[in-house]
């Protein structure tokens, strides 16, 4: 008996050993991890990427430099890159320590009405496509989003969602129009004062609305038969499902158009990415893909909760049932391995 | 013709047909294993139990999937996973069951090497034991196609890319075995058939081979004590119970069997139910897409240390070394030069050779995961030299063993 136990201890230490380097060490080297700030939209990550990224080009400088006879046209290159680095960062100090400024005002929600004004002319019901992307309906914007990440994008849309670099020299981020009609620090925290007081109450809004809302207008999920046009009725009339998958597929064209590339159906995507890092690329998704076309979204902590919750329900709807099974499974094992044992000790009673 | 009487019993009918006495005999009451065993021993019966789950739950994950690369994703993420009642519950017993089954392949494998019972005899359990191995990979690849997620497309691009033997490209070779120029309807289907038919009669046969071949030879035991079972089982019969060295195939060893696999299987559902990340690889919850490599491709954890036997050295050594390392175990029982049949710990330097390839074998699976980089890359292929080292030492040390 002793000695099977000691068996038993070095078989299972080794297959724990390997399990630990194959799955939890193999991914911690694989998959860095990455912090989560808790959806408060400080602008840390967003400096801390164009450190990471001068300190590669001045790595790269180093190189080139200690080299025989250094490249003199790479060189010169690097140094315009670091110089362009360097402004971006101090660009991104300046913004982000507006953001704080602006949002320690109060905002009036009455003068805010007025301000809005402006906003409707593209935000609104069966609004036009503008550069591949249809402006969302505002409705729930001020229970969604985090207010700091809303003072930041209407100060600077480009910056606050942290896409500058799609749009630095060539063309003028979508929205960038809103930089001409909400021109003063008060005039900005007013109309999300207006936002906050007409959105419905955080707890009216559901998973779905949610999801939908935040991230549906980019992206599909077939198993909700969530599509970016709507959800997908079933149809009679195979014409009228073929209509609505045309329009379907011309919306997703244009977004192809606008990002570069189709963003992705998320319906597995609690099983491929799992929570930690949807949340850490929901937050701000330059940290975990650097140079991806997705714009931030700017969801608070609550929504994020939300949007988590919808996932699981298209992706993982079986946990609950998963874990209530396998509870009876395991004290039916219980049992079963009592009656394997007293069996065993039974038979083996005349054979010692 | 055999003669036949009125039966008296419907046993008796049977015995005059089928002889079933005679069979529970040799099947059962009168097949006699060494009383001086440990758990290890049980692995056999670990073994059966996982196959008879990965069959009866793969006969019910048969009726909904979809051998299609436009379907195949959904009918098993959505129609199994969500739409058919407890669908999800026989896709975790497939997912988990494939995985564990390597792992107790491994216990097993490395328990007849520990205490030498692939020699003497026993020839023809190792060698068939190997050709299960090998058909279970067989059978463990072809299935991690079937979901046609990323690492199914991208494992499935790899692996069949080995076949065009490095330098002598012969690509013509890759698309005769995926049916097309890259993994698509064709391949997918070929794998299917492989999947769930071809390969799981080979290894129904195997095990029969297996199991047949223990016949003669008899199992053996924690001493590697040769045992006369005419004798002991005489004396078993004759009512000495305890003083017998052999004990009745059931419900003797059944009956320890079953509580071993009672052990197992409350960490088998443990795993089903709440640990099944390691046998469901995260990125394979992406459908395929030949248009975007996955950042890190690496096969399941029980090919990983053939996989970085292949990883460190140049292309085509690599394709040897790898080749090499597919089969150098099937020539274990000739490479081992010595008579003792014994625990290691009791063969000198023997012991010492078994322990490093455990080692060696465990530091080779970690390294073929993880990133070939910097430090990594150099453990891995040092991993590699020192196994080819192990095979080209061991029938030297074990020719010098003493006789026991």
């Amino acid at each position: 008996m002793k000695k099977e136990l000691f068996i038993l201890s070095v078989v299972v230490a080794f297959s724990l050993l390997t399990y630990w380097l194959v799955e939890p060490f193999a991914h911690s080297q694989m998959h860095p991890h990455v912090e989560i700030e808790g959806f408060k939209y400080s602008g840390a990550s967003d400096i801390a990427e164009v450190d990471n990224k001068i300190s590669k080009i001045r790595k790269d400088i180093e190189k080139q430099k200690a080299q025989e006879t250094p490249d003199s046209k790479k060189l010169a290159m690097l140094d315009a890159d670091m110089q362009a680095a360097e402004n971006r960062r101090e660009a991104k100090k300046v913004f982000w320590a507006d953001v704080e400024r602006i949002a320690s005002l109060k905002g009036d929600a009455s003068r805010g009405e007025g301000v809005y004004a402006n906003c409707t002319g593209c935000h609104m019901e069966g609004a036009a496509p503008m550069g591949g992307v249809i402006p969302p309906n505002l409705k729930t914007a001020g229970a969604l989003y985090e207010r700091q990440y809303l003072i930041g994008l209407i100060k600077d849309p480009a910056m606050a969602s942290n896409v500058d670099h799609k749009f630095s020299i060539v063309r003028n981020h979508q929205m960038d129009s809103v930089k001409y009609m909400v021109t003063t620090d008060q005039d900005i925290v007013d109309v999300i004062a207006y936002m906050e007081a007409s959105a419905p109450k955080a707890e009216e809004i559901t998973p779905k609305v949610a999801f939908e809302d935040a991230c549906g207008r980019c992206h599909d999920v077939r198993y909700k038969n969530w599509t970016i046009t709507g959800t997908k009725p079933s149809f009679k009339d195979k014409r009228d499902e073929m209509a609505f998958d045309i329009a379907h597929l011309d919306a997703q064209e244009g977004i192809k158009g606008y990002m570069g590339k189709l963003p992705p159906d998320l319906s597995m995507y609690i099983r491929s990415r799992g929570e930690h890092y949807i949340k850490a690329f929901v937050e701000d998704p330059q940290q975990l893909l650097l140079g991806t076309s997705m714009p931030r979204v700017g969801v608070n902590a609550e929504s994020a909760e939300k949007v988590i919750a919808y996932l699981e329900e298209a992706g993982d709807p079986k946990k609950a049932e998963r874990n209530r099974i396998g509870t009876y499974v395991m004290v039916y094992m219980i049992f079963f391995i009592i009656v394997a044992f007293l069996w065993k000790k039974q038979i083996w009673r005349d054979l010692h | 013709m055999a003669k036949f009487t009125k039966a008296t019993s419907v046993k008796d009918w049977l015995n005059q047909r089928l002889a079933i006495e005679k069979v529970e005999k040799v099947m059962a009451s009168e097949y006699w294993i060494p009383k001086n065993i440990n758990f290890l021993w049980a692995m056999g019966m670990v073994l059966a139990i996982t196959f008879a789950l990965l069959l009866v739950s793969g006969i019910f994950l048969l009726m909904y999937y979809q051998p299609n690369v436009e379907t195949a994703f959904d009918s098993v993420n959505y129609t199994i996973m969500q739409e058919v009642g407890f669908g999800w519950l026989w896709r975790h017993i497939h997912a988990v069951a494939a995985s564990v089954v390597f792992l107790i392949i491994y216990i097993h494998m490395l328990t007849g090497i520990y205490y030498g019972s692939y020699k003497k005899g026993r020839e023809m359990i190792w060698i068939s034991g190997m050709l299960l191995f090998v058909t279970f990979s067989a059978e463990a690849f072809s299935g991690y196609m079937l979901p046609w997620g990323q690492m199914s497309y991208w494992a499935g691009m790899v692996i069949t890319n080995l076949f065009s033997a490095g330098s002598l490209e012969l690509n013509g070779v890759v698309e005769w075995i995926r049916g097309d120029y890259v993994p698509g309807q064709a391949f997918l289907n070929r794998f299917f058939m492989l999947h769930v038919l071809l390969l799981p009669l080979a290894i129904i046969g195997l095990i029969g081979i297996h199991f047949a071949a223990l016949r003669i030879p008899h199992v053996n035991n924690q001493d590697g004590e040769e045992i006369d079972f005419e004798v002991e089982s005489k004396k078993y019969l004759d009512g000495d119970k305890a003083g017998s060295k052999v004990i009745r195939f059931a419900n003797d060893f059944m009956s320890k069997d079953m509580f071993v696999v009672s052990i197992f299987l409350m960490f088998f559902f443990y795993l089903v139910f709440w640990n099944y990340g390691f046998a469901m690889d995260p990125v394979n919850f992406d459908p395929a897409d030949g248009l975007v490599t996955p950042a890190h491709i690496y096969p399941e954890w029980y090919f990983l240390w053939s996989y970085e036997i292949l990883r460190p050295f140049s292309k085509d050594l690599g394709l040897i070394a790898f080749a090499i390392a597919q089969v150098i175990f099937f020539a274990l029982p000739f490479m081992d030069r010595s008579d003792n049949v014994a625990p290691a710990n009791r063969r000198g330097a023997f012991k010492i050779w078994f322990w490093l390839m455990v080692v060696d074998l465990i530091v080779l699976t970690a390294m073929g995961k993880l990133p070939p980089e910097g430090a990594f890359n150099t453990i891995g292929l040092i991993a590699a030299l020192v196994f080819f080292a192990l095979w080209i030492a061991l029938p030297f040390i074990t020719k010098s063993e003493k006789k026991l």
